[in-house]
């Protein structure tokens, strides 16, 4: 199957799951609780750095579960190649949880490393950084670097994932940079044989 | 930290189209629920990990739950009382936490308002959407305790809308059969917001009387 024709498919899964498959509710409250909790780590850490970290932590805790949600909706099954997840990730994930569809670009020649261009954002909407945040080094949304973290490792792949720029912080873009490190062993659970 | 600040209407002006129509909060973005719900998971989750013993930090764990509501609360009235006529006394901005906020955070109205009219008001949800997906093995009073810092954030967020709305209060909720819980609501005109955990983790609400 053309990468062109998978795409289509999964567009149109993510627009069906997101049309008929999903509860919707009012983004500003979800937005508005986001930020609340960002200003509760910034007040409870005092440094960006580690405001960055703990939104990450809970962004692999989410991820986690949120894999779930997903697989259970969705009903994809396992991708044959790290392109396809990328696919999969923008125009299933992100469209059935925040109705946004990323843009995939900057492809490393290997094909394990690309970006995720976010036109909106949700999380960020209408939010402004003071200036000793930017400066500081926050990334407002970093939970969803989290997220994407927890929720693949879940689907045997080890990613990591960073912000390398954030229109809340003034720049032209909002761009997330995903890396395959590599695939995981499926494990047996503990207790099981 | 201010950039979240409720009263900088500037940053929460609008929402997704840029015209009047947002301040409604119809036509704006939408998300996934579970979104919401995820979020809500592990902000308790976080919460609750910081606190080393149990017993002592439970008030700390409410404390942030409760200030965490308090900021939503209080910019959740500013977007979506703009276009409302001004509120007639004390009873109507209870009828409007009743209505249309628990619409917007449940989807549904509160199931029954109690007062004595003296500044004190009960608001039951019967079936309280964050719980109708919630049990313990153990059940009974063991998932009412689990479940209870749930209630700790929406304390917050009635606590800051009435703050915006001119009205001061003291917010307390207790659920002792999930999926039900109540909130206790006390008015108070002169004293300051104060939020006091209690151990079952009531919450009232004291309003100022006007």
């Amino acid at each position: 199957m053309s990468s062109s024709t998978a795409a289509k498919q999964y567009k149109s899964l993510g627009d069906d799951v997101w049309k008929n498959k999903v509860e919707k509710i009012n983004a500003e409250l979800f937005t508005l609780t986001y930020g609340s909790l960002v200003v509760q780590l910034i007040k409870d850490y005092e440094d960006y750095a580690e405001v960055n970290k703990q939104l990450d932590k809970m962004g692999y805790n989410i991820g986690q579960r949120l894999i779930e949600d997903f697989l259970a909706r969705s009903n994809i099954g396992r991708c044959t190649e790290f392109r396809e997840t990328a696919e999969v990730i923008s125009k299933v994930g992100f469209k059935m949880f925040l109705n946004i569809t990323p843009n995939i670009t900057n492809w490393t020649p290997d094909f394990k490393e690309f970006s995720l261009l976010l036109e909106e954002n949700p999380l960020a909407e209408f939010v402004e950084l003071p200036d000793d945040a930017v400066e500081g080094g926050l990334w407002y949304s970093n939970i969803l670097c989290g997220v994407l973290r927890g929720a693949l490792e879940m689907v045997q792949m080890q990613v990591e994932a960073h912000f390398i720029t954030d229109t809340v912080r003034g720049d032209e873009t909002t761009e997330l940079r995903v890396k395959l490190i590599r695939f995981l062993e499926e494990e047996v659970p503990v207790g099981e044989d | 930290m201010s950039f979240l600040s409720p009263t900088t209407s500037s940053i929460f002006g609008g929402s997704g189209n840029e015209d009047g129509s947002a301040a409604t909060g119809h036509g704006g973005m939408l998300v996934n629920e579970s979104c919401l719900d995820f979020l809500m998971m592990e902000l308790v989750d976080a919460m609750c990990r910081t606190a080393i013993d149990e017993d002592t930090d439970r008030e700390v764990i409410f404390y942030k739950l409760e200030m965490l509501g308090y900021r939503v609360g209080q910019s959740l009235v500013e977007r979506f009382t703009v276009d409302r006529p001004r509120f007639t006394d004390t009873l109507d901005v209870v009828k409007f936490i009743c209505k249309d906020l628990w619409v917007i955070m449940f989807k549904k109205q509160v199931d029954n308002l109690k007062t004595n009219h003296r500044g004190v008001y009960v608001l039951q949800d019967n079936n309280f959407r964050w719980f109708m997906r919630m049990s313990t093995d153990i059940g009974g009073t063991d998932s009412s305790s689990k479940a209870t810092p749930y209630l700790w954030f929406p304390c917050g967020v009635i606590r800051g809308a009435l703050a915006n709305l001119g009205v001061s209060s003291v917010v307390m909720a207790e659920t002792s059969n999930l999926p039900q819980c109540k909130y206790f609501l006390s008015l108070s005109q002169q004293s300051q917001c104060r939020s006091r955990a209690f151990p079952s983790g009531t919450f009232q609400i004291k309003i100022a009387k006007s």
